[in-house]
């Protein structure tokens, strides 16, 4: 069977053509990375994405501070962490990359500030 | 009033690589004006990825491709950063005036560079007929309330226009635990990138209505619902496929316009269907020493095309202030 999707790895939208037999990818033509190739495997056999959301500020000069995940995490899972996200308040002066939640909800991944903070 | 080398105005993804780039090129005093309490523009509240993969190689969001600019700029001393600083006039001489919290300041430069970025296009501009209830925003409003201020506007929601801010909008409203009802849109395709279309809607099964229209608006005190109908090849109203959305929040996004009012009040010429400088070059207005970049001189898909052309507006402010002093 062929499906077409669009690769959402970067703005490029590269417009894949895919051959998949018993829910695997046999065939792949239309991408312009390698970055392609690893998305149109993923998609078809277990979507994942990056999640970006914004969490409260205690004492800061901002009201929220922006994070996400490090890697991207199950598409299945996005609802689940948003639930967790909703929980975290952070303070004290932040980096950009500054590690929240190590290991997030079991994933693998870690929670990350996305903006330096005082 | 003192007479600087340069003035950029507006601390965006523009102005700042606008300044770094004209400091690399020799200029040494330079003043950065920007009405924000922070550096980094719009940035700052786009918290999605998708950005400097063409300039740094990798997968950012927002705030951390400003970050590495706002690093930037802080290191280098020649580079005076002006905040809460709101520019209310620019003459065609390079003098600008401009508020700070108490005070009104008054500034001289050899070169202008204005990074003033854009606006967004209103309801009243695509003519929404119904009634005027709270609960329409703009859907870069609403973006500033859910990710800066930790405000959701609404609980039910229906998109307008298909653009990039309107899709991830939507997405960050279902994250964010509403019910996002559809994105209407008039044309026959969206003018958001791909990409939006398939993470942001399709991922969360959002209705999305190509060749529709709202024709009206609903509601007393609240947005209550909207009334959508289909249209054809030119636009009109199709009779018989008119439905209903109960919704409480509306989103507009259906464009930006260039911000170049400053400009404009010191004389330079500007195309009123667009609000862009008229000229003949890129980064330039009409009138000399005074340099327009980023998404004030025309509006950008990618932030990383507004860092690599606002990096010659400063090499070229350089070269203009050059030749002024030799």
């Amino acid at each position: 069977m062929i499906k077409k999707l669009t690769c959402i790895e970067c703005p490029k939208s590269c417009a894949l053509s895919i051959d998949i037999e018993n829910c695997r990818v046999v065939a792949l033509s239309g991408n312009q990375c390698p970055k392609g190739k690893d998305y149109a495997i993923t998609e078809i056999e277990n979507p994942m994405r990056i999640l970006t959301s914004a969490v409260l500020a205690k004492d800061l000069s901002v009201k929220m501070v922006p994070v996400r995940t490090d890697k991207a995490i199950p598409k299945s899972k996005l609802m689940e962490a948003m639930g967790q996200i909703r929980k975290i308040k952070v303070s004290g002066p932040l980096k950009a990359g500054d590690i929240l939640e190590e290991n997030f909800l079991g994933l693998g991944v870690n929670l990350i500030a996305a903006r330096q903070v005082l | 009033m003192r007479e600087r080398d340069l003035v950029i105005v507006g601390g965006g993804p523009a102005g700042m690589a606008a300044a770094i780039s004209a400091h690399e090129h020799g200029v040494r005093d330079i003043l950065l004006l920007e009405r924000d309490q922070f550096l980094g523009g719009i940035l700052n509240q786009c918290i999605h990825t998708g950005f400097g993969l063409t300039y740094f190689k990798e997968v950012l969001t927002g705030p951390e491709y400003a970050d590495r600019f706002i690093n930037k700029i802080n290191a280098v001393k020649e580079i005076e950063v002006s905040l809460k600083s709101f520019v209310v006039r620019l003459a065609a001489n390079k003098t600008l005036t401009y508020l700070k919290p108490g005070v009104l300041e008054g500034v001289g430069a050899k070169a202008v560079i204005m990074s003033t970025g854009c606006r967004e296009r209103t309801r009243e501009m695509v003519h929404i007929a119904g009634t005027r209830p709270a609960g329409i925003f703009s859907a870069g409003l609403a973006q500033k309330l859910i990710n800066i201020e930790g405000l959701l506007p609404g609980k039910e929601v229906v998109i307008v226009g298909s653009g990039d801010i309107g899709l991830i909008m939507a997405r960050r409203f279902v994250l964010e635990g509403a019910n996002v009802k559809a994105v209407v849109e008039i044309q026959k395709t969206s003018r958001g990138l791909v990409r939006n279309i398939v993470q942001c809607v399709e991922d969360f099964d959002i209705p999305l209505y190509f060749e529709h229209k709202i024709s009206r608006i609903h509601g007393k005190d609240r947005v209550e619902g909207l009334s959508v109908i289909k249209v054809d090849d030119d636009f009109n109203e199709i009779a018989g496929t008119a439905f209903e959305i109960a919704c409480d929040t509306v989103l507009i996004s259906v464009g930006l316009i260039p911000e170049n009012e400053l400009i404009e009040m010191a004389g330079a010429a500007i195309d009123k269907k667009t609000n862009s400088p008229i000229t003949d070059e890129l980064n330039k207005s009409s009138i000399p020493g005074i340099f327009v970049c980023g998404n004030a001189f025309k509006v950008y898909d990618l932030v990383d095309s507004v860092t690599k052309d606002s990096v010659l507006a400063g090499e070229l402010a350089a070269q203009y202030i050059k030749e002024c002093k030799g």
